[in-house]
C-alpha cells in the first residue's frame, strides 16, 4: 500500500469544495483502504493505491500522465475515486490516461471532474483502456462546471475489450453550464464481451454538445448498448453520433438516443449502423422533441406548474 | 362533442359508459382542461365556480385530477418522487402516505417505492402507480379514464375498492369504463354515444339500456335504435 499526500494547502481545501460541488465525497480521499487520486491542474494533491492496483502518475506541463493497472485476478472491493479539477479561470488541463484491467480483474472507478470558476478552460483527456480476458471495468464520470460556460471538455478514448471482458461507462454533465463538450469514444469489442456507453448531458444558453460513440463488435457474441440522454434549452446545440458495427456472428448492438429540446435549442441525432456479418444484428432508436406532453399534463394535473413539471421530467431523464 | 350535460354530485361515483369513439375520453380531457381540448362553447363549473378558463394546474389546485387510460412513462422518475407530487398537493407528504397509497393498489412499498415509474414496471404496474398517485393527492374530483385497462381481471376488484376508497375519503369520482362491474359499483351512470350524453340514471338501468337498446351501425361508433 502506498499513500502520497503531496499537498494539504489551500488548494486542497479549494479542491475539496469543488469536488463537493460536483457531488463527490471528499472523505473518501482520506480512506486508506480506498484507491484514489486528486489532481488540480497539473498538481497531484493526493494519491493512494491499494492492493491489486498499480497507480503511476507523472505531472506534465499542462496536466498529468496516469497509468492505472488492475492486476490479474484482483477484484477491487471499493470503488477507485478520481478527482480532476481546474480552479483558475483560464488555462489548459491535459490528462493522459492508460488504464489496464488485467485478466479476471474487476474494478469500479468513480471520477469527478470539477471546473467551478472557468471562463476559458480547456480540459482534454486522452485515454487508452484495455480490458483483458474476463475482466470487468466500470467507469462513471460526473462533471461540475460553473455557470460561465467557459469550459471546453474534450474527452477522447480508445477502448479495447478482449474476450469475455465487460466495460460500462457513464458520463454525466448536468450541473452548471456545459460550455463545449466534444466527446469521442471508440470501442472494439471482442468475443463474448459486453459494452455499455451512457451519456447524460444538460445544455443551456449557448452550450455546444458533440457526442460521438463508436462500437465495433468484432468478436463473436459481443454485445453493446450506446445510450444517450441530452436535454438542451435556450440556444444550445447538440449532435449525437452513435455508430455501431456488427462484424461477427451473433454480435448484437443497440443505439438509443433521446434528446429533449426547449426554446431555440437545436438537436441532431445520427445513428449509424453497419453490419457485414449476416448473423450479426444492430438496432437503433432515436427520439428528438419537446418534453412529453402527457408527462407534463399528468404532473400539472397533480398540481404542479408547467415549468416545475418540465424540470422534474428533464431531471428524471438525466439523473 | 355536442350538447353534453353532465352533473357529478359531491361525493358521488359516477360512471360514464358507451361505445368506443363516443367521446368519453374527450370528456375527461375537457374537464381537466388539457391543451387541445378547450370547448368551443358551453361551460364547466366545479363547486359552483366557472372553471372553463382555468389551466390544468389551476383546476388541480382546486382538487380536480385525471388518471389516464395509458399512463405516462416518466423515465428516471422514482415512484416515491411521483407519489410525493400528489401528496404535496394534499399537504400530506410522508412515508406513511406513500405506503398506504401503494397498499391500496396492492403494491408492496418495499418493492416499488425506490423503483422507476418507467422501464422497471409493466404497463399494468404503471397504471397502479398512477392510481396510487391520485390517492396521495386526496382529490375532490378524480376523473379516471378506464382505470381497469391494462389491469388483469383478478385485479378488477382492487380497482373497485380503490374507487370506493376515494369516495370514502370524500372524493367525487367520474369514472370512464367499459366494465360492467365498475359501472355497477357506482352511484349513478351516464351513457355517452356519438358525443352526446344520452341518458343518466341508475347504473344497472343504464348498462342494460346500453346493451339492449343500442346497436352497431356503420357510423364511427353506434347510434340508438330508431334514430
Amino acid at each position: 500500500m502506498d499513500v502520497i499526500q503531496l499537498d494539504v494547502s489551500d488548494e486542497s481545501e479549494a479542491m475539496k469544495g469543488a469536488l463537493e460541488l460536483a457531488g463527490g465525497d471528499a472523505s473518501v480521499f482520506k480512506m486508506p483502504h480506498v484507491s484514489s487520486l486528486v489532481v488540480s491542474g497539473n498538481r497531484i494533491l493526493s494519491a493512494n493505491q491499494t492492493v491489486g492496483i498499480v497507480l503511476e502518475i507523472k505531472s506534465t506541463e499542462y496536466g498529468v500522465d496516469i497509468e492505472l493497472t488492475i492486476k490479474k485476478g484482483y477484484k477491487i472491493p471499493d470503488p477507485v475515486h478520481l478527482c480532476f479539477g481546474f480552479l483558475p479561470k483560464e488555462g489548459l488541463q491535459q490528462i493522459n490516461v492508460s488504464m489496464i484491467a488485467e485478466e479476471d480483474s474487476s474494478v469500479q472507478l468513480v471520477a469527478h471532474c470539477t471546473f467551478p470558476n472557468s471562463e476559458r478552460v480547456i480540459h482534454k483527456m486522452d485515454a487508452n483502456i484495455v480490458i483483458h480476458k474476463n475482466a470487468f471495468l466500470k467507469y462513471d464520470e460526473t462533471h461540475f462546471h460553473g455557470e460561465m460556460g467557459g469550459v471546453e471538455v474534450i474527452p477522447k478514448a480508445k477502448i479495447d475489450i478482449r474476450e469475455g471482458g465487460r466495460y460500462f461507462t457513464g458520463l454525466t454533465l448536468i450541473s452548471g453550464r456545459v460550455g463545449l463538450l466534444d466527446l469521442d469514444y471508440d470501442v472494439e469489442a471482442g468475443k463474448d464481451s459486453v459494452c455499455e456507453l451512457s451519456t447524460k448531458v444538460h445544455g443551456k444558453d449557448t452550450d455546444t454538445i458533440k457526442i460521438k460513440e463508436k462500437v465495433s463488435l468484432i468478436g463473436e457474441n459481443a454485445r453493446s448498448v450506446t445510450k444517450s440522454r441530452v436535454a438542451i434549452a435556450d440556444n444550445a446545440v447538440a449532435e449525437f453520433t452513435g455508430i455501431t458495427e456488427g462484424h461477427a456472428p451473433h454480435a448484437f448492438g443497440h443505439v438509443d438516443c433521446v434528446e429533449v429540446i426547449q426554446g431555440n435549442a437545436v438537436a441532431c441525432a445520427i445513428p449509424i449502423v453497419r453490419v457485414d456479418n449476416p448473423l450479426a444484428k444492430v438496432t437503433h432508436e432515436a427520439a428528438i422533441g419537446s418534453v412529453d406532453k402527457k408527462e407534463v399534463e399528468t404532473l400539472m394535473a397533480r398540481g404542479l406548474e408547467e415549468g416545475e413539471a418540465v424540470d422534474i421530467i428533464v431531471k428524471g431523464m438525466l439523473l | 362533442m355536442r350538447g353534453v350535460n353532465l352533473e357529478v354530485a359531491d361525493g358521488e361515483i359516477h360512471s360514464v359508459i358507451g361505445p368506443n369513439g363516443a367521446g368519453k375520453s374527450t370528456l375527461a380531457y375537457l374537464l381537466m382542461g388539457l391543451e387541445g381540448y378547450e370547448p368551443e362553447e358551453g361551460e364547466i363549473y366545479f363547486n359552483g365556480e366557472l372553471i372553463t378558463p382555468l389551466s390544468i394546474t389551476e383546476r388541480a389546485k382546486r382538487g380536480i385530477t385525471l388518471g389516464w387510460q395509458e399512463p405516462a412513462r416518466f423515465e428516471g422518475l422514482k415512484v416515491r418522487d411521483y407519489l410525493s407530487i400528489g401528496a404535496r398537493q394534499a399537504n400530506n407528504v410522508s412515508e406513511e402516505t406513500f405506503c398506504h397509497a401503494l397498499e391500496m393498489v396492492n403494491m408492496s412499498p418495499e418493492l416499488y417505492l425506490d423503483r422507476e415509474v418507467s422501464e422497471a414496471l409493466s404497463g399494468g404496474e404503471r397504471k397502479r402507480i398512477e392510481l396510487a398517485s391520485i390517492i396521495t393527492m386526496e382529490p375532490r374530483l378524480a376523473i379516471l379514464d378506464e382505470p381497469d385497462s391494462g389491469i388483469d381481471v383478478l385485479s378488477l376488484k382492487e380497482v373497485i375498492t380503490m374507487i370506493q376508497h376515494l369516495k370514502n375519503k370524500g372524493s367525487s369520482v367520474l369514472v370512464i369504463t367499459h366494465r360492467e362491474e365498475i359501472a355497477a359499483s357506482s352511484d349513478r351512470a351516464s351513457l355517452m354515444c356519438d358525443g352526446i350524453i344520452v341518458k343518466t340514471g341508475d347504473p344497472l338501468e343504464i348498462s342494460n339500456f346500453f346493451k339492449d337498446e343500442c346497436k352497431p351501425c356503420d357510423m364511427k361508433a353506434y347510434t340508438l335504435k330508431g334514430e
